[in-house]
């Protein structure tokens, strides 16, 4: 099914399961323990020996000797596999660097080794007598020193590196009110919970991989890339993921070390990285040099805005896309944004939830409060003046599908009680706390992507719907079952839904939160191929048919599905893809978050108080699911404002927090009662569905919101991200 | 490789096994009895994934040798429910949608499970401000779940449910 | 991690003996931190004697009046007791503000005075790290070392101890009882338990070899209103930045012991002197002679600042 033209009227607008709060249909699995995760596939790979990755030690240079005899003798070892008898191997399209390093060394703890043994205790032992001499070259690993040196990108995302509309610098310097200021954001681990892990077995020339995945149909072509093997023998299985936030959209060392691992040993291998060698082996979101001006007239009207990003990655890599929301969120008529990329040999950089705008908005709503402070208008307000219905880059001739981000402010405002906030920072105490509200505005652009699905109908009249795609804790399973059972007119009860195995057809899979748009999109149109069918059998116009109750009913008769669907049953294969309705219309999610922390103004010790957030994401498909999407990414949020960051050692190129008793997430503790309200809204440019991703958008100025909230609270502009007390502490009045 | 036996409990059922000295308890449970409910996230006790309750108490699995709890009583997810016949902390996660990707979700419940029990044996805990009164409250399950770290960061539910469990328990 | 031979030790004495008799072993109780090490072969012991059978779980009022701890009393036990809770109150608070639920229940006394550094390089098998290599150097010194040591550090390591237990033991004044591989005992007053690094800071403690710990005994308590404030980046679960054990007495003195600043939980007898004259005066007497780095000096205002938290809020409680 093409989607070229603005959804009409369609089966998914009866809203009889879909947009209710359905209870998650793979959650009796998940809360038992049931649910196979990729290191756990006793049941398909029985007998699996275990793999342990030797990471580098260095952060760029070459091997010079490599002795691994030791270790091949070790108790229980089956095979070692380095660069050196792993043969000829490609790089995926997707990789920066390679995924089995040597001789050359690209970035600290690249894989260079996989020891397999009969058990994991031996595998993990013998791996530290191989024996490693390193020929150690410079790199870089400064990014504030190598600013100077970053040079335009070919592209960002797809678009062009730098845009400008109108005279930037002039109406800058002229504007009655001016913000200048820089802010940094430190690279960020996603430390989802499950580490990156696969499960590998051959049979013949073919391998299958068990693995946690977010994008099963990449895995395929990128695996078979790296192997040098034709896709038709690569599986790829991963219908459990234990968290990916964009760190396991890509092939990892573990599935390829796995394959590899298998291949040696002749019998099903089993890796999973250590959770120290996650940070510095796999990829992270880049840190980023943000400036931002904006000129204003008095009373707060934005003439001018420019946002320029510095970031680094690898020779070949990408750039963090920070300035990408700046051209799209406020108006304005003279703008400018710049990215600039710099070589840095630290670990890859990649995307992490919400590349781009997760960061640009730590900068651009910070920004935005130093403007409503200079100009005196209430932040909340100084949003709402500089709404625009269109691109502002292109003018209206590119409207936005759908933009509710000043009923967003405006409710979520009243939701938070904004109006009890005292806009003079510094003056609310509550015992040792120093009191403050912050707001900022929520943006992520909404991406779809072509999705397909295939779906049965057996005898019974029971639906199965099958796709490679992903739930990776977003409720994909749950939501594809509401629309199966929506199209369907059955129960969710009467629907099963199988995900992640590349013998499916082909999805979106799940990343830029695109994935639950677009693949319920896909089983909209599998299900509408299957309606038509099944119409036809039982005799119907399918334009006339009503799908309910079990029943196909047109004309005053009635036919249950099970009898249309015969003795055999019937199945469809369909998928959407997507025509130019997102050239055509601007498309993005919208929202404000709302934040109240406390200072303890004795320590600088920031803790969220409150957390409430307004978002516009299209149909909101589960407001259950959805809400979780969104409150999880507001704690990512509350980690970005306060406690993240990879520690650059720039003598040797590492991050040094490379665990998770370093590398801090919020825990239970830091995060207080959240609030969600979800704006009515449909999109019909955006999917039959008519929704649009909300996975993200929940990340996408929260953290800002925090930080203004502990300027309101102190009247401290910390603008080095994660806000931390003893960047607070000097600023503090005396006690 | 030191093999040593070890006798078990697990979920009511006893076991024996011959285990390498270095196999942690989490390990054990995992690969030789294939009870892989409880999870693996970190292996050095930072993140709660592990989480079993040994002799009534919940501990990291992942920091224990197995040869260490040699005639020790081990309840694992597992042993709290399944999927046909859940635990009611466990329905309750489900009702209150205590989790996403499903990864740290054993922890949280067989800690959940057993900080109710903690609360009412009376252990306090850094949020207690009087040491000797101990009740339940939603900034006591705060702090005392923050050893069962969820990165999809469902923990306003997490304690919903667990406040959900601890009401129906009194009522 | 190393391949190791077990056994379950019979009483505290055969330990000792077991444990000298072979160098390269060591007791494991918890191991919530010992396995973390042993599995990244930080630590390479090749047997180890497990001694969580051996009783030592009880905890006693001694005929002076103060307590006797176990070795093997957990951290959740210990922080519980309803005589800590009433008499030693920095204690239960200290330990309740360490780690997480899970690890105290499983951590032992002993085990927990035993902690090692969590500097990231000393974490780290590829880094240079005099206490886990004498003699590599030391890349904390110029590298990231926000969160480490700013007194009694010297030029080999600036490592911090991690324990919070171990501050309010400080403070109170507990001492150390072990037993030694001959079978004799001594107490080690907790101020010459652990060590500074000097140019030998891979021995945190003055144990003797094989020397094993039996007990920690609190003298009578001390009355007085007791704080334990732990600085940290996150509301739980998480190593102080700064910690500060405090206990007030009626007529404006006080005992004060620090942690986060040091190798040892810090404590200055002239700086519990100070106590009348208030934070600053106090704080100034704690961090004299304090060598920081650009990334951790903000801890000297840190703890000025935090006592004066457990100072404003002693004036609350009164």
């Amino acid at each position: 099914m093409k989607f070229e033209e603005p959804a009409t009227l369609n089966p998914i607008d009866r809203s009889r399961i879909v947009g209710k709060p359905v209870d998650r249909i793979d959650g009796p699995l998940k809360v038992s323990g049931a649910a196979p995760y990729a290191y756990e596939r006793h049941d398909v790979a029985p007998g699996a020996a275990y793999g342990w990755m030797v990471g580098s030690a260095i952060a760029k240079g070459t091997i010079s000797a490599m002795d691994t005899q030791e270790a091949e003798a070790a108790p229980g070892v089956l095979a070692v596999v380095t660069h050196a008898n792993a043969g000829k191997l490609g790089k995926g399209q997707m990789n920066t660097a390679r995924l089995l390093g040597g001789p050359e060394i690209q970035h600290y703890d690249q894989a260079l080794a996989l020891v397999v043994a009969e058990t994991f205790e031996q595998a993990r032992a013998a791996a530290k007598l191989i024996r490693i001499d390193y020929a150690l070259a410079d790199g870089k690993f400064d990014l504030e020193a190598q600013k100077t040196s970053a040079a335009p990108p070919k592209k960002v995302q797809g678009s062009p590196t730098d845009t400008a509309v109108g005279d930037f610098e002039g109406a800058f310097k002229g504007a009655e009110v001016k913000i200048d200021q820089t802010y940094t954001t430190p690279d960020q681990s996603h430390a989802m919970l499950e580490p990156h892990a696969t499960t590998a077995a051959w049979s013949g020339d073919k391998v299958t991989i068990w693995t946690s995945n977010q994008m099963v149909g990449w895995g395929v072509k990128e695996l078979a890339k790296t192997l040098n093997i034709a896709p038709e023998n690569v599986q790829v299985v991963s219908p459990y993921i234990g968290g990916g936030f964009g760190s396991k959209l890509f092939l990892r060392a573990d599935a390829l070390l796995a394959a590899l691992g298998a291949r040696a040993a002749k019998r099903p291998v089993k890796v999973a990285l250590a959770r120290p060698q996650i940070p510095n082996n796999t990829t992270h979101r880049p840190a980023t040099i943000q400036r931002l001006r904006i000129g204003a007239t008095q009373d707060g009207l934005i003439q001018a805005i420019g946002h320029e990003v510095w970031a680094g990655d690898l020779p070949g890599g990408d750039v963090e896309s920070a300035a990408m929301q700046t051209r799209l969120l406020y108006a304005g008529k003279n703008r400018m944004t710049k990215h600039r990329l710099a070589v840095l040999d630290l670990p890859e950089g990649n995307a992490m939830r919400a590349p781009g705008e997760a960061v640009g908005l730590l900068a651009l709503e910070v920004a935005m409060d130093e403007l409503a402070e200079a100009c005196r208008i209430d932040p909340v307000e100084l949003r709402i003046k500089n709404d625009v219905q269109f691109d502002p880059e292109v003018g209206p001739d590119r409207p936005f599908s759908s933009r509710k981000l000043v009923e967003c402010l405006r409710k979520g405002a009243a939701q938070f009680g904004w109006a009890k906030r005292n806009p003079k920072p510094g003056q609310v105490r509550d015992g040792q706390w120093l009191v403050g509200m912050g707001v900022a505005a929520a943006f992520r652009n909404n991406l779809t992507m072509s999705s397909g699905a295939r779906i049965s109908i057996d005898r019974q009249g029971r639906i199965t719907v099958s796709t490679d795609m992903t739930d990776i804790g977003t409720g994909s399973y749950t939501i594809i079952a509401q629309t199966a059972a929506e199209m369907m007119g059955v129960g969710i009860e009467q629907v099963t839904v199988n995900l992640g195995d590349s013998s499916f057809p082909t999805s979106a899979g799940s990343g830029g939160q695109w994935g639950a748009n677009s693949s319920t999109a896909g089983v909209f149109a599998a299900c509408q191929t299957l309606r038509g069918q099944l119409a036809q059998r039982a005799g119907f116009n399918a334009e006339d048919a009503l799908f309910e109750g079990g029943m196909i009913k047109a004309a005053g008769r009635a036919v249950p599905l099970s009898e249309a669907a015969g003795r055999d049953g019937l199945t469809v294969e369909d998928k959407i893809e997507f025509g130019d309705l997102a050239k055509r219309y601007a498309q993005a999610t919208f929202g404000a978050h709302f934040a109240e922390v406390g200072v303890d103004i004795y320590t600088g010790e920031t803790r969220v108080r409150r957390m409430s957030g307004a978002f516009a994401a299209g149909r909101i498909l589960n407001p259950k699911t959805a809400r979780s999407q969104v409150i999880g990414a507001m704690t990512m949020g509350v980690g970005a404002a306060l406690m993240e960051e990879l520690v650059v050692d720039t003598r040797f190129g590492y991050f040094v927090n490379h665990d998770m008793a370093e590398y801090h997430v919020p825990v239970h503790a830091d995060i207080p009662e959240q609030e969600v309200l979800f704006i009515d809204e449909l999109d019909n440019k955006s999917s039959p569905m008519k929704a649009k991703g909300v996975g993200e958008l929940g990340i996408c100025g929260a953290g800002a919101a925090i930080a203004n909230a502990i300027y309101n609270a102190t009247g401290i502009r910390l603008r080095e991200y994660p806000l931390t007390l003893d960047k607070m502490i000097g600023k503090l009045a005396s006690v | 490789m030191n093999a040593i036996p070890v006798k078990l409990k697990v979920n009511g059922k006893d076991v024996r096994l011959t285990l390498d000295s270095r196999t942690s308890l989490l390990d054990a449970l995992r690969e030789h009895l294939h009870l892989t409910g409880s999870k693996k996230g970190c292996d050095h006790g930072q993140c709660g994934a592990c989480t079993v309750i040994v002799e009534g108490r919940r501990i990291n699995s992942c920091l224990t040798l197995a040869v260490m709890h040699d005639g020790d009583e081990v309840t694992t997810i597992e042993g709290l429910g399944s999927a046909e016949k859940l635990h009611p902390m466990q329905q309750a996660f489900v009702v209150q949608d205590g989790f996403q990707c499903g990864y740290c979700t054993p922890g949280q419940i067989c800690s959940a499970v057993a900080v109710l029990d903690e609360i009412k044996a009376g252990i306090p805990s850094h949020v207690t401000a009087d040491l000797n009164q101990v009740s339940f409250s939603d900034a006591e399950v705060r702090e005392r779940m923050s050893g069962n770290i969820c990165r999809c960061a469902a923990y306003p539910n997490i304690i919903a449910a667990i406040r959900d469990v601890a009401d129906g328990g009194k009522a | 991690m190393k391949a190791f031979t077990y056994e379950r030790a019979k009483s505290p004495a055969q330990a000792a003996a077991a444990a000298a008799s072979n160098p390269a072993s060591k007791f494991i109780a918890g191991g919530t931190n010992l396995l973390d090490l042993m599995k990244l072969q930080i630590e390479t012991p090749t047997h180890l004697i497990d001694v969580n059978h051996l009783g030592l779980d009880e905890v006693a009022t001694t005929k002076d009046g103060g307590l006797r701890i176990g070795a093997l009393v957990r951290n959740t036990d210990l922080a519980a007791h309803k005589l800590v809770r009433r008499d030693y109150a920095v204690l239960s608070r200290a330990l309740l503000s360490g780690a997480s639920g899970q690890l105290r229940n499983k951590a032992t006394t002993a085990g927990n005075l035993l902690q090692r550094t969590r500097c990231p390089y000393f974490y780290d098998t590829t880094k240079p790290c005099n206490k886990r290599k004498p003699g590599a150097g030391c890349a904390a010194l110029s590298g990231y070392n926000r969160n480490l040591a700013i007194l009694g550090t010297s030029a080999d390591c600036i490592a911090t101890h991690p324990s919070d237990m171990a501050v309010a033991m400080r403070l109170l004044d507990a001492t150390v009882e072990t037993v030694s591989p001959d079978g004799s005992t001594r107490a080690i007053p907790m101020a010459d338990f652990h060590r500074l690094p000097g140019n030998t800071p891979h021995i945190d403690t003055n144990l003797a070899a094989g020397e094993f710990i039996t007990s920690v005994v609190l003298p009578k308590p001390l009355g007085g209103t007791h704080f334990y404030r732990k600085v940290r980046d996150r509301a739980s679960y998480a190593f102080a930045v700064v910690s500060v054990a405090a206990v007030f007495d009626a007529s404006g003195g006080g005992r004060f012991a620090f942690g986060g600043l040091a190798h040892k939980p810090w404590r200055i007898e002239t700086a519990d002197a100070a106590a009348s004259q208030g934070p600053t005066a106090v704080a100034e007497a704690a961090l004299a002679g304090a060598k920081t780095t650009p990334q951790n000096a903000y801890k000297v205002d840190l703890t000025r600042r935090t006592l004066a938290s457990t100072f404003a809020q002693k004036g609350a409680a009164a």
